[in-house]
């Protein structure tokens, strides 16, 4: 272990999330909200000092290995989520720490589960709302590669970084360059966002509703919320009460960003065939599917909000793409919809969007992987000498991916167990549906489930443990399960 | 500059190395999987598994955005092939290693009629290099700069010599000779020799004159100087096969031992003048036989590292002579130093570093043209030659008015037939060759020595 440069490294992350503070301690100053202001800077001080502190010293030897990436990258959304739950506390919306860190990590882990009951929502601080939206944006496309991005760091090993904190079985640059790999995306990323923020403004020239348009902060937080696939929202019922125009808009990009980034990249160089690959194709026919069935089900069992077709089309397909980019908006409230619906929800939300996307959930890739890989299984016991080998674009996928694909899905409902067993003392009142939805929620990072956690509950009622539980399950979810395992295993820590 | 390299070998992976830390963006090619993951874990490069060869591959790497391809596979047919197909669908500079001595002499050939703006045969490098050994076999290393009317001679310091304790200054005027020292190992240090720098036994000097000026020199401290009149060689690969074409010519009588009857026959009708020996060259007995105890040089040259280590610790024991030792892996060179083997001969990297030259040149194209890069120490101290043109901007003033770097070393000014070895008063004009010293590594032109 080098655990200077991790130390060195946290430091740099520390001086960034000071930098990240200065989002809501700007809105603060313009909406003149001053216990926002004083508790974000106050916080921006000690991130500052700190991250001053450990990172004044170079360390000699920068080499990273491969488990000191995976190290640094756990660690760091660790302490970025240590520190930016410091303001809530301060702040006093949200006076537990415990509560406080669960809704940060919620933010940077894409989540958007909320421990904040949906009447006291509003009444927040204009800072404190942005700064849970802006975590969103913060931690859809990763911390660290934002900070590669912008520093020229070590330069070779950080692919080590990239890998740990990349969605993905397998992650490929675009240029040979890492830094130069990690501007591209966040370009990409950033001229998204601002494409979907003027979108958003424009429904002010359109709404009819004058009480519901959006302004520029709502604009802005729904854009970061969006962008990330994260979910926190500024109103109560999260996007239900802006105009049809809105929900279109954000259906349209939460899709966007579950898409593999690097598929624009190749798109821009007018590389379409590469671009619409196995894995965009094979996402968007599960989207359709799934909203067609939906549609189908909602229409004709007459649910509530979704009397006419247009209805339930647009809230179909809100639905759909809001659960598998795993962003966690809604327009309605799922929890009363008909039974197979919430089941095809439920099973949408473990496939999740595409690797090398903001979105979360085991990820389309490693769904196909692991679909052709049963084929290729049960036609070995057809013809059990035929040589096969899994390919995706007519690429031959190693059998290092496909096995680590297996290992991935083992160690996924290995942990999904255990949070269940973790939750069952509070399982007694809340019921199996509730506790099984909420880690489903968090472990693939999406926000409401069914039933107490639905879109029109919250997670407050989790005692502190289970809290700590589900604070765990987002950021195995986010970080692809193992750089935070690694943190666990004795071996890591030990010199030798 | 964006360059392509095909084959992730030894070569291929030293190469990415040094170009990297230079500051070009690689795409490395490789038909293995396991090769591109360890080497993209390794280093910041893009890998792309897949034939070199094929045109959708050199697309996929970018081939039309590319500089320039290297082709480093280890079939010299593949190479050829890649070059051919990235100079039509890119239309970069290539690079192709080609190894065999049936194309070597068409070397020339290849390169016009394919465009090839280089091929590199690290064999036919190596055996020249060894070749220069043994003709001056006091020294370590030899490298010739602006085609051989200087040499860069690497020596150790024997323990009873007479500079031990001189400082560079005394060391000039006791012996009177206008050799210019550059730079000395000891251990794990590097020094650029400036005046007052004192020797000490068993430091590793590198010193830049013309070979007879150096030969002279080198006589006075107390290193023999006899050129090698016969030499036993273990081993009949391509190297000893350039070799035995070199020596023949030289008059060195070879004497080549080799494992494999079929080797030995093709040696003994190629070269009529080399004694072929078919035996185990594992056993003592063989070498001993053969004269191991008598001979004037060893040269170890088998295609296996550790066989050449063995071979040449025992040689060493038994031999007063000159040992040659040849290495291909480059992994544990520092331990390899250790065991002070006498030359220690690396064709992997005469490979990349006559790349490295070629990439360079392409770089500083304007103002200043290196003709030759040395990696005198690798990894801390180069030695450069430049061609002096009109654009250079150190033209006409003074040495001693110039502004160099720390660790920069004018080492030698070549004008006409002349060798000056240059003092503060000395110009630099057009026309003129300039040997340069330098801690300062990864330099393009020669503006880049100068502080800013």
């Amino acid at each position: 272990m080098n655990f200077k440069m991790i130390r060195y490294t946290l430091g740099i992350i520390l001086k960034f999330e000071a930098l990240f503070f200065l989002v809501p301690i700007i809105t603060a100053l313009c909406y003149g909200e001053h216990t926002s202001l004083s508790a974000f800077s106050a916080t921006a001080g000690i991130c500052l000092f700190l991250g001053y502190v450990m990172s004044c010293q170079k360390p000699r030897d920068m080499a990273l290995r491969a488990r000191d990436g995976f190290v640094i990258v756990s660690l760091s959304w660790i302490v970025l989520s240590l520190f930016g739950a410091v303001p809530f506390v301060l702040s006093g919306a949200i006076p537990n720490y415990v509560d406080a860190l669960f809704e940060t990590v919620s933010g940077f882990t894409t989540t958007g589960a909320s421990i904040i009951d949906s009447s006291v929502l509003e009444s927040l601080e204009h800072a404190v709302l942005i700064w849970r939206s802006f975590t969103h944006w913060v931690g859809g496309m990763g911390v660290l590669v934002f900070v590669m991005a912008i520093l020229p760091l070590s330069g070779a090993q950080n692919m080590h970084i990239m890998r740990a904190e990349s969605p993905g079985p397998d992650v490929s640059k675009l240029v040979p360059r890492v830094r130069r790999t990690a501007i591209i995306l966040y370009i990409i990323y950033f001229a998204l966002t601002l494409i979907l923020f003027l979108l958003l403004l424009i429904d002010g020239v359109v709404a009819s509703d004058a009480k519901n348009q959006m302004g520029v902060f709502d604009a802005l937080c729904t854009a970061f919320g969006t962008a990330g696939t994260g979910g926190f929202g500024v109103k109560g019922d999260s996007i239900a009460s802006y105009s049809p125009y809105v929900q279109i808009i954000c259906t349209v990009f939460m899709l966007l960003f579950s898409i593999n980034f690097n598929s624009y990249y190749l798109a821009l160089r007018l590389k379409l065939r590469d671009a619409f690959n196995s894995e965009v194709r094979a996402f968007l026919l599960i989207v359709f599917v799934v909203i067609a069935a939906v549609t189908v089900n909602i229409f004709t069992s007459g649910t509530e909000g979704a009397t006419t077709l247009g209805e339930a089309i647009r809230h179909s397909a809100f639905t759909v793409s809001s659960l598998i980019s795993t962003t966690g908006f809604a327009t309605l409230d799922f929890n009363l919809w008909p039974e197979f619906s919430k089941l095809l929800l439920v099973l949408i939300m473990f496939i999740g969007a595409c690797a090398g996307s903001t979105g979360g959930g085991i990820k389309v890739s490693r769904i196909i992987i692991l679909v052709k890989g049963m084929g290729r299984e049960l036609g070995d016991l057809i013809n059990p000498k035929r040589v096969k080998k899994i390919t995706i674009d007519k690429k031959p996928v190693s059998s290092e991916v496909t096995r680590s694909v297996n290992a991935y899905i083992v160690t996924f409902f290995i942990i999904f167990a255990a949070s269940m067993i973790f939750l069952a003392p509070d399982g007694g009142s809340n019921g199996l549906l509730t506790n099984f939805t909420a880690i489903t929620a968090c472990i693939n990072n999406i926000g409401p489930g069914l039933d107490m956690v639905g879109p029109s509950g919250n997670f407050a009622f989790f005692s502190p443990f289970s809290k700590l539980v589900l604070i765990f399950d987002m950021l195995a979810g986010r970080l692809e399960l193992f750089p935070m395992l690694i943190l666990f295993a004795p071996a890591t820590w030990k010199r030798k | 500059m964006k360059i392509i390299i095909v084959g992730c070998g030894q070569v291929g992976r030293t190469l990415a190395k040094e170009l990297i830390r230079e500051g070009n963006d690689i795409t490395v090619i490789d038909t293995s999987a396991e090769k591109i993951k360890a080497v993209t874990n390794s280093i910041d490069v893009m890998g792309i598994v897949g034939n070199g060869a094929s045109h959708l591959t050199q697309a996929e790497a970018n081939v039309n955005g590319a500089d320039l391809l290297i082709a480093v596979t280890d079939s010299d047919e593949l190479n050829l092939l890649c070059c051919i197909i990235a100079k039509k669908e890119g239309d970069c500079h290539t690079i192709a290693r080609v190894r065999d001595h049936a194309y070597n002499k068409e070397a020339n050939y290849l390169k016009d009629e394919l465009g090839l703006a280089m091929v590199i045969n690290p064999e036919l490098e190596a055996a020249e290099d060894i070749a220069r050994v043994l003709r001056f076999p006091a020294a370590l290393a030899i490298e010739p700069f602006a085609k051989g009317r200087v040499e860069l001679i690497k020596f150790k310091l024997p323990e009873d010599s007479e500079l031990v304790g001189a400082s560079v200054k005394d060391a000039i005027a006791k012996y009177k000779y206008d050799v210019l020292f550059c730079s000395a190992e000891r251990g794990d240090e590097v020094f650029v020799t400036k005046g007052d720098f004192v020797f000490k036994a068993k430091d590793v000097i590198s010193m830049i004159a013309p070979p007879r000026r150096a030969a002279a020199f080198l006589g006075k401290i107390g290193l023999k100087g006899v050129a090698v009149g016969s030499a036993i060689v273990v081993g009949g690969g391509e190297v000893t096969h350039y070799l035995c074409d070199i020596c023949s010519k030289r008059g060195i009588k070879l004497k080549v031992i080799d494992n494999d009857r079929g080797v030995c026959e093709k040696l003994a009708r190629d070269f009529s003048d080399v004694t072929v020996i078919h035996g185990d060259t594992a056993e003592q007995e063989t070498l001993i036989e053969e004269g191991i105890e008598h001979t004037d040089a060893f040269l170890a040259l088998t295609d296996n590292d550790e066989e050449n280590i063995f071979l040449s610790l025992f040689a060493k024991e038994r031999c007063e002579g000159k040992l040659v030792t040849k290495i291909d892996r480059l992994d544990f060179n520092d331990v390899i130093q250790h065991l002070e083997l006498d030359t220690v001969v690396y064709p992997k990297n005469v490979t990349s570093s006559l790349i490295l030259r070629f990439v360079r040149s392409l770089k500083g194209k304007a103002g200043s043209n290196m003709e030759a890069l040395y990696p005198v120490v690798p990894g801390k101290v180069e030695a450069y030659e430049f061609l002096i043109n009109d654009k250079t901007p150190i033209v006409g003033k003074r040495l001693c008015d110039l502004k160099l770097k720390d660790g920069v070393l004018i080492a030698a000014i070549l004008r006409g037939r002349s060798v000056i070895t240059p003092h503060g008063l000395d110009t630099v004009e057009v026309g003129d060759r300039v040997i340069i010293v330098s801690l300062v590594l990864g330099i393009t032109g020669l503006d880049e020595l100068l502080k800013k």
